[in-house]
């Protein structure tokens, strides 16, 4: 409490990192960066700086775990020690565990799990730096490593926030917006279907303000998409520039 | 008997609530009768006994002198705990916590953090040293569906009869003194969970329609009916106009539900 | 009834298409009677046909195919084989020994071992069981030498070409024998090291611009290009 800052938005209208109230903080994103994997992705946003990684769908261990009519979707959700300003340990805390599990539930629904029963999808999250919606950048990230494997999907899957700094709604909260705010919603949606697959929320919102932060959350994540989009073409667009 | 529901019922299910009925015949926005007690188990400092139709919860809590968070130093602190007892279901299996337990635990606990049912600074004995810690443990003993929404109930009514010792400070030693005072509890947080089956939104689903659904929508508000805390579960999706409906429903039924509590 | 892209033109999972009447081919699923796309990839539209030729994805078995498969594992009546794919692949015992076997007496290893590298035919597939091969037909059986190169099996077509036309003029600029494995597994077998090398430049090209047009010329002149290169190095070794 004692380095809390006076405002989180100062006369000007303005948030601490110099931000607007609806404006996004920078961000890169770049398809297919790990050799190893069968799809991966690395999204920086804000000082957030996440590696996804996705194998399969392939032989699932154990062999119990395998359905017959499905393929097994699983998510690690997990924090590099360093990630943030006071160690954190490198076995999974409870924070972690319910994370992995929203960012799952976020994700299925885009993936046509039906195609390819007794197998398994595994997706790898890395936080190897945290600065505030580490769990939307997850899925934005994740979403481009799977199509980036080349599993079928509906759509692809982008997230992002909305929260209250002192009495204004904003957008994409950082550290400090996030742990001083007054709410965090963060939103996950499939956009050409319009389909809201992860919603959470904490802090204190009347109907109003709730209204207000999904519906910023939701045009956030339309501005991703564009770029998460590029991002995943670009991969393929640099082959033909070299040639033309 | 496993978790697999057979696919008739799921179809039964289905079409029911398409034509805006139930397979036990309730409204899609009615709740299941609840039955709140409190106070059973005497050792504890608090309890409380929820039935939600035959979803049936006991939480407990527990109060220890400990120290306070670095980041929190004048403030006590708040641990929820659930367990899924393997008597409650064939689908419980005993071992250390699995994701669907501890998202319950986690679920329940923000939406009393988040609405500050608890005023944690008067749980502060000694700044940065000495605060008091609030252990609430929920036991799922049957499990019919809809455990969330329970939970939060036998949480709450648990913290609601939790007795907190009286006690001074000797010599920067605490010494606990005879009586008990309540808990400083000033809000009262409700969980309402919703259902998405056949695009329809439906309240409290019990076992066979949680079987059935797409996916899963808790908003936890607070009695001047903000939201306090939402979770989404499930592997299917929400519309955004679907989203802001449930809100809408929640605050009528939050409102309902915390009739049942007395304080 | 409009379509929404360009031919050819590149596309995302969850872009829309088609509406109206088009059938959904092959990366593409239909919902509300609009068509959308479910793999990265090129859109083709075909008559009514909407198709996305897929830049990534991954091998699913299909009856009849040949494909190169990695022996994982010997077992008492058979041998598993990774061929690429989700869904590992059988070969019984009784379908490489044509006399009759005792699992007993007969230590299969020594037919096939792990590591060795098979051609063979999918006889059975579906969803609830793994794929079954044989190599009971002439060109099939244990790989002896030769190169390996793997690829993301949609691209097969592209390394095949119009009408054979890439692999043959492959097959002739490099003097290579090709097999292609329907699960993006290629065999190539030369004269020389150097020929092998030739063949296998050629078909990374074509891996990574398999989405580009006009390239069948582009490799040709590639590997025309690459054996002066060699010619110059022979000559130069020789001279010193």
């Amino acid at each position: 409490m004692s380095q809390k800052p006076e405002k989180l938005i100062d006369k000007k209208g303005l948030r601490l990192d110099g931000r607007k109230p609806e404006e996004l903080r920078s961000i890169k994103i770049e398809v297919g960066i790990l050799p190893n994997a069968d799809g991966s992705a690395y999204i920086q946003q804000g000082k957030n700086k996440i590696l996804a990684g996705v194998f399969g769908p392939r032989e699932l261990h154990p062999k119990h775990l395998a359905l017959p009519d499905r393929t097994v979707l699983r998510c690690r959700y997990h924090m590099a020690p360093f990630s943030v300003q006071e160690r954190k340990s490198p076995a999974p805390s409870r924070r972690d565990i319910e994370l992995s599990k929203v960012i799952r539930e976020a994700l299925e629904p885009s993936i046509f799990l039906e195609y390819y029963p007794r197998t398994g999808i595994d997706i790898f999250v890395e936080i190897l730096q945290a600065d505030g919606g580490t769990r939307c950048a997850s899925i934005t990230a994740a979403s481009l490593a799977l199509a980036d494997a080349g599993i079928p999907m509906r759509d692809l899957v982008v997230a992002c926030a909305a929260g209250k700094a002192d009495d204004t709604i904003v957008l994409d909260l950082m550290d400090t917006e996030d742990k001083k705010g007054g709410a965090d919603v963060p939103v996950a949606l499939m956009p050409n279907l319009n389909a809201v697959t992860l919603l959470q929320m904490d802090g204190i919102l009347t109907f109003e303000e709730f209204e207000k932060a999904v519906n910023l959350a939701l045009k956030g994540c339309r501005e991703i998409y564009t770029m998460q989009k590029e991002a995943l073409k670009a991969k393929y667009e640099s082959v033909k520039e070299v040639e033309e | 008997m496993s978790s697999v529901i057979v696919r008739v019922k799921q179809k039964q299910i289905m079409d029911l609530i398409a034509k805006g009925k139930r397979l036990d015949g309730r409204g899609l926005t009615d709740y299941r009768e609840i039955k709140v007690e409190q106070g059973l188990i005497e050792r504890a400092e608090g309890s409380a006994r929820v039935l939600l139709g035959k979803t049936e919860i006991m939480a407990g809590t527990k109060i220890e002198i400990g120290k306070p968070f670095s980041d929190t130093p004048n403030e006590g602190v708040l641990t929820v705990n659930a367990e899924l007892v393997p008597l409650a279901s064939p689908t419980f299996e005993p071992g250390p916590p699995k994701e669907d337990s501890i998202e319950l635990a986690r679920v329940v606990d923000r939406g009393i953090r988040e609405s500050k049912a608890l005023d944690f600074k008067k749980l502060c004995i000694k700044p940065g040293k000495k605060v008091f810690v609030i252990f609430v443990d929920v036991y799922v003993l049957n499990h019919d569906g809809n455990l969330i929404d329970a939970s939060a109930l036998a949480a709450l009514a648990a913290l609601l009869n939790t007795k907190m010792f009286n006690y001074e400070i000797e010599e920067d030693e605490v010494k606990i003194k005879p009586g008990y005072t309540p808990l400083p509890v000033g809000k009262h947080p409700i969980a309402v969970t919703f259902a998405k089956i056949n695009d329809k939104l439906i309240v409290d689903p019990w076992l066979e329609e949680e079987q059935t659904m797409d996916a899963r929508l808790t908003m936890t508000i607070d009695d001047d009916s903000n939201v306090c805390a939402i979770q989404k579960g499930g592997s299917g999706y929400f519309t955004p106009k679907q989203v802001l409906e449930a809100a809408k429903t929640a605050m009528e039924k939050a409102e309902e539900n915390r009739k049942k509590l007395k304080w | 009834m409009p379509t929404f892209f360009e031919r050819r033109q590149l596309v995302t999972p969850g872009d829309l298409l088609a509406e109206g009447t088009y059938l959904a081919g092959e990366n593409t699923y239909k919902e509300n009677n609009k068509i959308y796309a479910s793999r990265l990839g090129l859109v083709q539209y075909e008559d009514k046909n909407v198709n996305v030729v897929a830049l990534r994805a991954f091998y699913i078995p299909k009856l009849g195919d040949t494909v190169i498969g990695t022996i994982v594992e010997v077992g008492f009546s058979g041998w598993t084989l990774d061929i690429n794919s989700p869904y590992l692949a059988i070969l019984r015992a009784s379908e490489v020994l044509s006399r009759p076997f005792r699992p007993q007496e007969n230590d299969l290893s020594k037919v096939l071992d792990v590591g060795d590298l098979v051609i063979a035919k999918i006889i059975t597939y579906d969803r609830t069981h793994d794929p079954r091969l044989t190599v009971g037909e002439p060109g099939l059986g244990k790989i002896t030498r030769g190169q390996i190169v793997k690829m993301t099996p949609t691209k097969i077509p592209r390394v095949i070409g119009r009408k054979g036309s890439m692999v043959s003029m492959i097959k002739q600029e490099t003097g290579c024998h090709i097999i292609l494995g329907q699960n993006g597994v290629i065999l190539i077998t030369g004269k020389s090291l150097e020929d092998e090398q030739l063949a296998m430049m050629a078909l990374r090209k074509i891996e990574c611009e398999s989405h580009t047009s006009g390239l069948t010329d582009r490799i040709a002149q590639m590997i025309k290009k690459e054996k002066a290169k060699q010619k110059e190095e022979i000559k130069n070794e020789s001279e010193t």
